[in-house]
């Protein structure tokens, strides 16, 4: 057996039933990632010798009879937007190159309070603008079922490693659909949770009033642990949500009898490939034969998010990046004569070609004669979008619609034409606006044998609705059991 | 909306961002196509709706004026391009 191969909950079983230590699971699959990151290069940074001794410690708990958690002894690895303390937070850009955060990130912190083995931080697009991990400053990560592919973005890395098993998990981030586009394109589970759900506090803001931080996994069960894990009240996140506590696996019940759902007819039309149609309708087909009422939605507001998304995106993203100056942290220039100089070289060299072009995009929007036109308006065009959501949400218990309307595309292929990429969003960005939950899981291949995504969506805070769906669907279609072959550029197995 | 040189030069300026001539074209037309994208937005009759900044409620937080945090004056230091006696040094501001 290939412990890399294996979920948290799988693992979990055998530490418990001391059949395997944390130490050999997690050598397993370092072990794995050394195989593998010669292709996929999907690490920034790795701590292999740090999570060895973190399983060292879990498998000295467990040898004293101590009861461990799920999570424990499980090899993670974090998306580089995550601070972690003493380890080099880059957000893939030659801006934080060599930047060192003092601080942990809130979610760092818990999951180093479970005693998760952090294997390293993982490759993204500067500072999580973009589709396809295309615009790392480092490196372009590859789709471990065809490395002639991208991942996916902006969490790119992530979802790579998870598939190719060089992390067991990893935490995202997810802005327009950075989580759930990557694990629609690489077969693996990613949620975005409510707004507020998962404290910020630590991850290197981009656009404040969409990003949140949430799990890619193997499986439903493993993602219900990390939203467990993750999920708490945090005071140094003033959008942190002071709510009850939930175990979100209490909604892994297998059941959805009864349940209303809506199915997007605004996507099942011009561009979606023809596979991921007929995968996404035989879901639909799924959940029927599960014993739910499946009904048809359109949204008034469906064209109009893309294009708000990346007003309110790009103008968020030009105040919050407005921080990088060469000043406190980060790259400064050599080439200065004075003050202003200093910021425009430092950031001009500092920051890649689709960072500048989201700041300039946001700075004209918020600009004196353009802010109503243009940021205001995407705010009221929220509303709307809010509205649509909401109105849908009384007929239905949640809404699925295909993660994205291909599967995923070749490297070099779109990252000439920003509007081409943007595109990739269409099906996620609505759900950043309105603040709602939602996740991808894998329901087929397409004929080229690549990863089709689901995406589920429901209404604010019902993130157990979206779990229970989920777990359902897989349970009774098993996508989810299928492990990525990595081939060589010779098309031979690694 | 049809996006000039100077508008682009202007923004870049507020942006403190530099943009070189071999970019500039391309620069213009993909910012052009992205603002032309979003005028897509005044189809819409937004006349009586409210803008939204926050989708889920959430209210301003706050907290009593008292120190909490205990930082390492070094370590806060640590990432500076550039510091002298415990200060962040930059190029000079006032004449």
């Amino acid at each position: 057996m290939n412990y890399y191969d294996l979920t948290a909950h799988e693992i979990h079983e055998l530490l418990v039933k001391k059949e395997v230590t944390s130490v050999e699971v997690t050598n397993s699959v370092i072990e794995r990632a050394e195989k593998t990151e010669p292709y996929i290069e999907s690490y920034l940074e790795r701590t292999f010798e740090c999570a060895v001794n973190t399983a060292r410690k879990v498998d000295e708990k467990i040898a004293k009879g101590e009861d461990i958690s799920p999570l424990e002894g499980v090899p993670a690895a974090l998306k580089d937007n995550l601070c972690t303390k003493g380890v080099k937070t880059t957000c893939a850009s030659k801006m934080l190159e060599n930047f060192v955060p003092c601080y942990d990130a809130f979610v760092v912190k818990k999951i180093k309070e479970q005693n998760s083995p952090v294997l390293g931080k993982l490759n993204m697009d500067e500072f999580a603008m973009g589709s396809s991990t295309e615009t790392s400053y480092f490196k372009t990560t590859k789709n471990p079922y065809d490395i002639n592919k991208v991942p996916g973005g902006s969490s790119g890395g992530c979802a790579a490693a998870v598939c190719a098993g060089s992390a067991v998990y990893a935490l995202g981030s997810d802005t327009g659909g950075s989580i759930r586009q990557p694990a629609s394109f690489c077969g693996v589970v990613g949620l975005k949770p409510t707004y507020g759900l998962v404290s910020r506090f630590g991850c290197v803001a981009f656009a404040s009033s969409l990003d949140q931080i949430g799990p890619i996994t193997r499986d439903v069960t493993d993602c219900a642990n990390v939203l467990n894990s993750i999920v708490a009240h945090d005071e140094l996140d003033s959008t942190s949500l002071d709510i009850p506590k939930v175990d979100y696996t209490k909604a892994l019940t297998g059941d959805i009898r009864g349940m209303k759902i809506g199915i997007a007819a605004d996507y099942i039309q011009d561009g979606i490939n023809e596979d991921v149609k007929k995968a996404f309708l035989s879901a639909a087909e799924t959940f029927k034969a599960l014993g739910a009422q499946v009904g048809e939605y359109t949204m008034k507001a469906a064209k109009y998010a893309l294009p708000a998304y990346y007003i309110i995106s790009g103008a968020e993203a030009s105040s919050n990046l407005a921080r990088f100056d060469g000043i406190r942290y980060g790259y400064r220039s050599k080439k200065y004569e004075d003050l202003t100089e200093l910021y425009k070289n430092t950031r001009s060299e500092g920051f890649g070609a689709e960072v500048k072009r989201r700041i300039l995009v946001g700075t004209y929007a918020l600009s004196a004669g353009y802010y109503d036109a243009y940021y205001k308006k995407a705010q009221k065009i929220r509303t709307v979008i809010i509205n649509d959501f909401n109105e849908q949400f009384e007929k239905f218990d949640f809404i699925i619609t295909p993660t994205t309307l291909s599967t995923a595309f070749s490297i070099g292929e779109k990252i000439e034409n920003p509007l081409e990429m943007y595109l990739n969003d269409l099906c996620t960005v609505s759900v950043n606006i309105a603040g709602l939950p939602a996740i991808s899981i894998p329901c087929g291949f397409d004929s080229g044998g690549m990863p089709i995504g689901l995406h589920i969506i429901g209404k604010a805070l019902s993130e157990e609705t979206i779990l229970r769906a989920a777990y359902a669907f897989e349970q009774n279609t098993r996508f989810n059991k299928k492990r990525a072959i990595v081939k060589n550029k010779e098309g031979r197995e690694i | 909306m049809k996006i000039t040189s100077q508008d682009v030069e202007y923004v870049a300026n507020l942006a403190r961002l530099k943009i070189h001539d071999d970019e500039k074209d391309k620069l213009i037309a993909d910012i052009e196509s992205i603002i032309e994208f979003a005028d897509v937005l005044s189809e819409v009759d937004t006349e009586n709706i409210e803008p939204t900044y926050h989708a889920i409620k959430a209210q301003n937080v706050l907290r009593e004026d008292i120190v909490t945090n205990n930082y390492d004056r070094d370590e806060l230091l640590s990432n500076a391009p550039s510091k002298q006696d415990g200060c962040f040094e930059v190029p000079k501001v006032v004449e």
